[in-house]
């Protein structure tokens, strides 16, 4: 791997009237674990059943039916956190966050506020070649998801759905790093990314299988820095959480509207008060939805049900011999092994697909033109079209086989455009297409030099033009190629041009 | 034990063998007994009968029987507490809030025991959600004690007051219970029978409507220290629906029964002297230290510290929890909602179904709880107690390092009270009950209540042996060598 070196980004600064203010934001992420069955009973998680028809007796809160922990989510939870580089914490505890709704059967939500599974971790988030912010993470705990309310069935009752109730959350808690709306965008994609090669979570936002809640604060500039140095936080602003956001778009002008919001009640003279915030995108505002006052006192105390979770050191070196490469790691090797770009390298470790994809057509040819093929030709017609790499019609072979007869000087770059086109529509193998189809470049230098020879014979005066600027023989380049209907070797046609000129 | 008289007076013991001779049925048993239970009426023991159940399971125990595969329970007509769920049977845990609630599915205490062939004869009173020590917070009325002096109605103790009492007056061969803070332990000193509240994670608690599920552990109540080893064997083992239930081997409780306690240390803690105990109760308790050491055992002088704050200790934790654990009745899903009127919310339906479906003394330990969790109070109260807790645990373990075997100690400062006498109470007089039992629950000790004799009123009394977790098998057999030496053989006197 590359041992690469960022620089901090610079922090987003809001000129109010009076003074400049910084940002400062954390987020919690609530990640769904990509699991078979809920976090303590067997039921299914699918999506799309019937209503009510994944809920086990406990998950409806019957009465006398009790949580068992399901290992595998306890495995993705750490997979996670390793994946994060973060402390594992070999015991770790379940405790119960009372409150009352509807959609909540047990009255209480099976949480971990006091020992987390996950400890300190971290999450290398970069935002253009060189630069890069590391957002500390807090911790990773795993929690329970409430059931889904519908209010609009029925003009006087709400209905409840607890297909969803109990099937296990992730909340990654981030420290007060991020320092503006698109860092907090940045971060969000990044660990939606190593969730998504980690395949603990789908990443799914509009699903609401990936949201966070942006607690976000201003302060003046300097404070930050006293906040660093000491870790006290009343260096900083008072902060307001904005809830349950699923959208990067959304999460970074709720930021930039929350921030600006709080810079006028500042220059005003007033306080911030902390609460919890909702963004309403049809406005683009937040909105107070309930203040530190009229807070839920949710009587966290240990979940008695469940004993205090201990994992072997030696379970966890087993995930952790079974990781995958990371998308950092994996951009370093296409930069080193392939020698992409730090913007190709992005967009082609983007997702586990598109890079898997990528390395099937780069392995044994030449990694540029792989990824100015894959990267090009196929995600811009990918894009055009709507569609997922995973529904492309030309796979990575026939890919590569286009590469290989450009390769072999078979085609030119213009036919294998072409030839790529046919192959998207009709598929087949790329040899025998570009055999059937007769798209053979001319390589018979007889047929390219008579041809020449015509030209120079009708166009003296081009000739002259070209013998006094040299550039200009490029004409005669373009004319044979366009007289040879794109078949000819450019390269070639070139070459003897400038020897028939005598340049 | 004798096989005169009706054969639902018969010890489980004694009707195994009888079963197993082939010189009852267990239809005839099991009609035995249904027939004094609707003859117990007055005593308000039994809420929800099933005698079609249990003639049934009575039949399929005869075929099974007769096949040779007999378990011990195999035709035994038993009682159920109502807090356990049983599949297609009321189970209400004794409130107005579980109206009409039947489970779909069956607590793994039950399912064992009909596994082992043992007949339903259906659900018995209790405290609502077992808080209690009298069976008066039940939504079904009191239950009734069948030892009846000076024309005074007496409670059977509680939350088991149903089971106790049912035992007690022989409307069946044996019942089950739960012990939060003393729940079996007390009502059988209350009736003349034995219980045994196991180890703490010894039975299964799933299927058992929880009250404070760090403290609930479900055990047997009977007419004899064999019957609960007998029942007892079936009723635990390791449950993987339970996280909390010991992944260990149940050992053969009945085969402990060898009577020789020679050699053994008995603890008798001082801080179990308290103020104002009944010169009867202390007399009691040393002539129970003069059997024990009779049978050959050392009678050894201890000291449980901490024993004084159990009570303060026990108030906290088991109302924190239980304001947890009933959060879940709501109106929601099942049981009782209130009636709503026009313009009512969430809000509303939650207020008015917890109002009308929650007694007094649960809405109590709910607010109780509530309080002791809340933010700014939860340092004070709940992790003050959780430590003290440790620190009670923690006496224990000292002891039992110091070789000794089992405590033996008083279960109630008095014999039973009349019904209605604790209503001019405080709270906190009435918790006083529990003063000697909860210790147990919090160190998740093993405790089995025994028979000794009647007071001058003619009251049954007990005592009880607390012994090393996962012991149940040596405990049984000090309970066994007590049992006998006490020869407590009176039966309340038919009025009802």
């Amino acid at each position: 791997m590359l041992d690469l070196t960022y620089e901090a980004p610079k922090p987003k600064v809001i000129a109010g009237v009076k003074h400049d203010w910084e940002l400062v934001i954390g987020m919690e992420i609530h990640a769904q674990v990509s699991s078979n069955s809920k976090l303590f009973s067997g039921a299914s998680t699918q999506v799309g059943a019937e209503p009510n028809a994944n809920v086990a007796f406990v998950d409806a809160a019957m009465p006398g039916m009790l949580p068992v922990i399901n290992e595998y989510c306890i495995a993705q939870a750490v997979r996670s956190g390793l994946g994060l580089k973060a402390q594992i914490n070999l015991r770790s505890a379940f405790d119960r966050k009372n409150y009352f709704y509807p959609d909540l059967p047990q009255g209480y939500q099976i949480s971990q506020l006091y020992h987390p599974i996950v400890g300190e971790g971290e999450v290398l988030v970069e935002l253009s070649p060189g630069v890069a912010r590391l957002v500390r993470v807090e911790r990773i705990h795993l929690e329970q998801d409430a059931g889904k309310s519908i209010h609009d069935m029925d003009p006087t009752m709400s209905f409840v759905d607890f297909n969803r109730t109990g099937v296990a959350l992730m909340e990654i808690v981030s420290r007060p790093d991020i320092r503006g709306p698109e860092e907090a965008a940045a971060y969000v994609v990044k660990l939606r990314q190593i969730l998504r090669y980690l395949g603990t979570c789908d990443g799914n936002m509009q699903n609401g299988n990936l949201r966070a809640d942006v607690n976000v604060s201003v302060c003046r500039v300097g404070q930050y820095e006293k906040y660093q140095a000491s870790q006290d936080f009343s260096h900083l602003g008072t902060r307001c959480e904005i809830k349950n956001m699923n959208s990067m778009k959304f999460i970074q002008m709720a930021i930039d509207y929350e921030a600006r919001r709080q810079i006028a009640i500042l220059e005003d003279g007033g306080t911030v008060t902390q609460e919890t915030r909702l963004y309403d995108p049809d406005k683009n505002e937040t909105r107070s939805m309930r203040s530190k006052e009229e807070a839920h006192d949710y009587r966290y105390f240990p979940c008695p049900d469940l004993l205090p979770l201990e994992i072997e050191q030696a379970w966890v070196d087993d995930i952790a011999a079974s990781m995958p490469e990371l998308p950092d790691a994996k951009k370093a090797r296409f930069m080193g092994d392939f020698g992409l770009t730090d913007y190709d390298a992005n967009v082609l470790t983007a997702d586990l697909e598109s890079a898997a994809f990528f390395e099937a057509v780069a392995q044994g040819r030449d990694g540029k033109q792989a990824a100015n093929w894959v990267i090009n030709e196929l995600f811009g017609r990918l894009n055009k079209e709507g569609k997922s790499i995973a529904d492309s019609p030309v796979s990575a072979g026939q890919l590569g086989g286009v590469l290989d007869l450009i390769a072999k000087g078979t085609i030119t770059g213009k036919m294998a455009k072409d030839l790529f086109e046919i192959i998207w529509n009709e598929g087949g193998d790329p040899a025998e297409v570009a055999a059937a189809r007769g798209m053979q470049q001319v390589t018979d230098t007889g047929a390219i030099e008579a041809a020449l020879d015509a030209l120079i014979a009708a166009n003296p005066d081009q000739v002259e033009k070209a013998k006094v600027n040299a550039k200009l023989a490029g004409w005669f380049t373009g004319q044979v190629l366009k007289s040879t209907g794109g078949k000819a070797n450019p390269a070639v046609v070139g070459a003897m041009v400038a020897q028939k000129l005598g340049l | 034990m004798s096989m005169t008289g009706s054969a639902n007076t018969w010890t489980i013991a004694a009707a195994r063998d009888a079963l197993r001779k082939g010189e009852i049925s267990a239809v005839d048993l099991t009609m035995a007994c249904l027939t004094a239970m609707d003859a117990g009426d007055g005593l308000n023991a039994f809420v929800h009968k099933t005698p079609e159940l249990a003639l049934d399971q009575a039949r399929a125990a005869d075929l099974r029987i007769a096949g040779g595969d007999a378990p011990d329970l195999c035709g035994i007509p038993l009682g159920i507490k109502d807090v356990f769920c049983t599949k297609g049977v009321a189970s209400q845990a004794a409130s107005n809030i579980l109206k009409g609630f039947v489970p779909q599915y069956e607590s793994t205490v039950t399912a064992k025991l009909f596994d082992a062939g043992a007949v339903m004869l259906g659900k018995l009173n209790m405290d609502e959600f077992a808080m209690g020590s009298a069976t008066e917070s039940s939504c079904y009325g009191p239950a009734v004690n069948p030892w009846k002096v000076d024309d005074v109605l007496r409670t059977p103790g509680g939350s088991s007051g149903g089971s106790a009492a049912a035992v007690a007056a022989d409307l069946c061969l044996g019942a089950t219970g739960t012990d939060t803070g003393g729940s079996i332990r007390q009502p059988a000193a209350f009736t003349g029978t034995t219980g045994i509240k196991p180890t703490y994670g010894r039975v299964s608690r799933w299927g058992i409507i929880a009250y404070a599920s760090s403290l609930d552990q479900a055990g047997p109540m009977g007419k004899s220290v064999r019957d609960l080893a007998i029942m007892l064997g079936a009723m635990a083992g390791h449950d993987a629906k339970d996280s909390t239930s010991a992944d260990l081997a149940v050992p053969d409780f009945e085969a402990a029964l060898t009577g020789d306690i020679r050699g053994k240390k008995i603890g008798i803690p001082r801080e179990y002297r308290i103020d104002g105990i009944p010169a009867e109760i202390d007399a009691l308790w040393a002539r129970g230290r003069e059997m024990l050491r009779d049978a050959g055992a050392e009678i050894v002088d201890i000291s449980l510290p901490h024993a004084k704050y159990a009570l303060p200790a026990y108030y906290v934790i088991a109302p924190a929890e239980a304001s947890s654990n009933l959060a879940r009745y709501d109106g929601v899903r099942y049981g009782h909602r209130a009636a709503l009127a026009a313009g009512d919310g969430i809000t509303e339906m939650y207020e008015k179904t917890r109002a009308e479906g929650f007694g007094p003394e649960t809405q109590r330990r709910i607010m109780v709880g509530t309080y002791v969790l809340s933010a700014g109070f939860y340092d004070a109260y709940y992790n003050r107690a959780r430590k003290v807790r440790a620190l009670i645990k923690r006496d224990f373990e000292q002891a039992f390092a110091a070789g000794i075997d089992a405590i033996l100690a008083p279960i109630t400062p008095t014999s039973a009270f009349g019904l209605g006498e604790m209503d001019k109470a405080s709270p906190v007089e009435v918790y006083l009950n529990d003063v000697f039992t909860v210790t147990a629950n919090l160190a998740g000790l093993p405790g089995v209540a025994v028979p000794m004799g009647l007071d001058s009123k003619g009251l049954p009394m007990g005592l009880q042996l607390l012994g090393r977790p996962w012991d149940e098998a040596g405990l049984l057999n000090h309970a066994y060598v007590l049992e006998r030496a006490a020869g407590f053989v009176a039966k309340p006197e038919k009025w009802w």
